[in-house]
């Protein structure tokens, strides 16, 4: 599915010498339909890893391939239709905020519809039958009128989901999805991007900073230590000594102590 | 290490203060230069002339002639006209000024953002009075004249004020947009427009307010409009006339500015 090799991101500073070395020399590999979390301490590089495969950020070096095609190196419409097949998830949603929840959810497709047709909001009704399955699936139905602006976090997270998922991707690139939502919401949240992503047999690169919360979603957590791949494995393989690995010396009994999921509610 | 003694804390440097002493000195200066100026200048008999000078036109101007009345809704619509058409024309063409200015959407900040600047910068540095002058010895005397010189002078307001907000939008709704796979034009059609609309609206009202007023004065050059009967007037010195075209200038710049103000309440 995804393929990173060598990639390398340096921040240019105000010196070459105290350039900042976001990325360094990263491998990876993200099989079909395979949920994986990346997790490390503030300025690790996992925003910016995640925006390197969708190009957001250029690369400094290195290659990202998806399904076999080139993502580095290519540029205007070629980049373009990369960019369709992966879906983005954002901390603060980034809803477009003076749109309706619609608009907001059709804007997935803009990669698909020429400029005229999304300047007069003239979707195919292909498009607008999924948005509206999209929306019943997240439990947004009646509000596909509302304006963005006028949502809950929980609420705008799922419209957020809405927006990558319509535009069909193979794989979602998920920055900090929980991180402006109280704890019950970021359980729902990762709860129905797990099921989602079952359901479209969809890969996942999840930056998280809770790391419970990741262990007790997420089959495969990477951990990122100043631009490098320090851990890959499975969530009970992450113990104490790899944490501490990850993000440094501290007590980390509470923090991998197991959480009970309290399945069941998910009306927020 | 424990502090041992008292330590000293200036919000200024000695230097700084040095500084702020120096400028302070040569305001006062300039200020005393300035004044010296002034009096050099004024015929000081004219001035001790004036509250008696002032009382006699004051006298002159009452009763007003309430007669003139009927005859100033044809100019005064003119007036209202040029000030409509002038605003239309200086936001069909600022707006995309505007949007060649601002660092996030110009396609070139080495050529084409300084030529739209200077466009900006050339189009405020010239009062609309001046332009009108320029205008009636070209087009001839006239609301057209009238119509063109407010729209250019119109050109430079919209335009800076709108480029501004363009360069202040949420840019994570922009990344957003851009990572469906969305094109440049798409990015700002639904990235950038819905989230300026507020400051777009305001800025529209706000300089038609403005050229309500400034278009009321254009007819003194000859740019037709209640200017034109204001200057007849004046010259004829039928004062009592002047009363009544100035009621009527304050009663549409009081109505403009309620209209303006209601839109802007409504919209943002």
């Amino acid at each position: 599915m995804l393929t990173i090799a060598g990639l390398t991101k340096r921040y240019a500073g105000k010196h070459a010498a105290n350039s900042d070395l976001a990325l360094d020399n990263v491998d990876l590999v993200v099989p079909k339909g395979q949920l994986m979390a990346l997790i490390g301490p503030s300025g690790a590089g996992k925003s910016t890893l995640i925006r390197c495969v969708n190009r957001l950020v250029e690369p400094s070096a290195g290659r990202v391939v998806l399904d076999g095609s080139e993502v580095t190196g290519i540029g205007g419409g070629a980049l373009r239709r990369a960019r369709r097949r992966m879906g983005m998830i954002f901390q603060e949603y980034a809803l477009v905020e003076r749109l309706t929840v619609m608009e907001n959810v059709l804007s997935g497709r803009l990669g698909y519809v020429g400029f005229w047709a999304s300047w007069a909001r003239r979707f195919p009704a292909a498009d607008i039958a999924e948005a509206f399955r999209l929306l019943d699936r997240v439990g947004l139905l009646g509000l596909a009128d509302k304006r963005a602006d006028e949502l809950s976090g929980g609420q705008r997270q799922r419209v957020g989901i809405c927006r990558a998922l319509i535009q069909n991707p193979g794989l979602l690139l998920v920055d900090e999805p929980t991180a402006s939502l109280d704890p019950k919401t970021s359980r729902q949240i990762m709860r129905l991007l797990v099921e989602l992503c079952a359901e479209r047999d969809l890969a996942a690169i999840v930056n998280i900073h809770d790391v419970a919360l990741a262990q007790m979603f997420v089959p495969r957590i990477v951990g990122l230590r100043a631009g490098r791949v320090v851990f890959d494995g499975a969530p009970d393989a992450l113990t104490p000594d790899m944490l501490t690995t990850i993000y440094g010396e501290e007590d980390w009994s509470a923090t991998i102590r197991p959480v009970d999921d309290d399945s069941g509610d998910d009306d927020a | 290490m424990p502090i041992t003694e008292n330590k000293l804390w200036r919000r200024h440097t000695p230097a700084g203060s040095l500084i702020r002493w120096v400028g302070w000195l040569l305001a006062v200066a300039l200020l005393v230069q300035c004044w010296d100026i002034l009096n050099e200048n004024t015929i000081w008999d004219f001035v001790y002339d004036a509250p008696a000078q002032a009382a006699d036109l004051i006298g002159r101007m009452f009763p007003p002639r309430w007669s003139v009345l009927p005859s100033l809704w044809s100019p005064l619509w003119d007036t209202i006209n040029m000030a409509t058409l002038g605003t239309l024309l200086g936001v069909l063409l600022g707006t995309p000024v505007a949007f060649l200015a601002a660092r996030n959407t110009t396609p070139s900040a080495a050529f084409i953002r300084p030529l739209a600047l200077t466009v900006i910068v050339s189009s405020r540095s010239i009062n609309a009075l001046i332009w009108a002058l320029l205008l009636v010895t070209v087009l001839g005397p006239g609301v057209l004249a009238g119509i063109v010189a407010i729209g250019l002078r119109s050109i430079g307001f919209v335009g800076k004020l709108l480029y501004e907000a363009i360069e202040e939008v949420d840019n994570k709704q922009v990344e957003a947009i851009e990572a469906t796979g969305a094109t440049g034009p798409q990015r700002l059609i639904y990235a950038i427009v819905p989230q300026i609309m507020p400051a777009f609206a305001g800025i529209v009202v706000y300089r038609w307010d403005i050229n309500i007023r400034e278009s009321a004065v254009l007819g003194l050059v000859g740019a037709g409009g209640i200017g034109l009967q204001l200057n007849a007037s004046v010259s004829r010195l039928a004062w009592p006339e002047v009363t009544v075209i100035f009621a009527a200038i304050l009663v549409t710049v009081f109505i403009s500015e309620w209209v303006s103000a209601q839109v802007r309440q409504r919209i943002i």
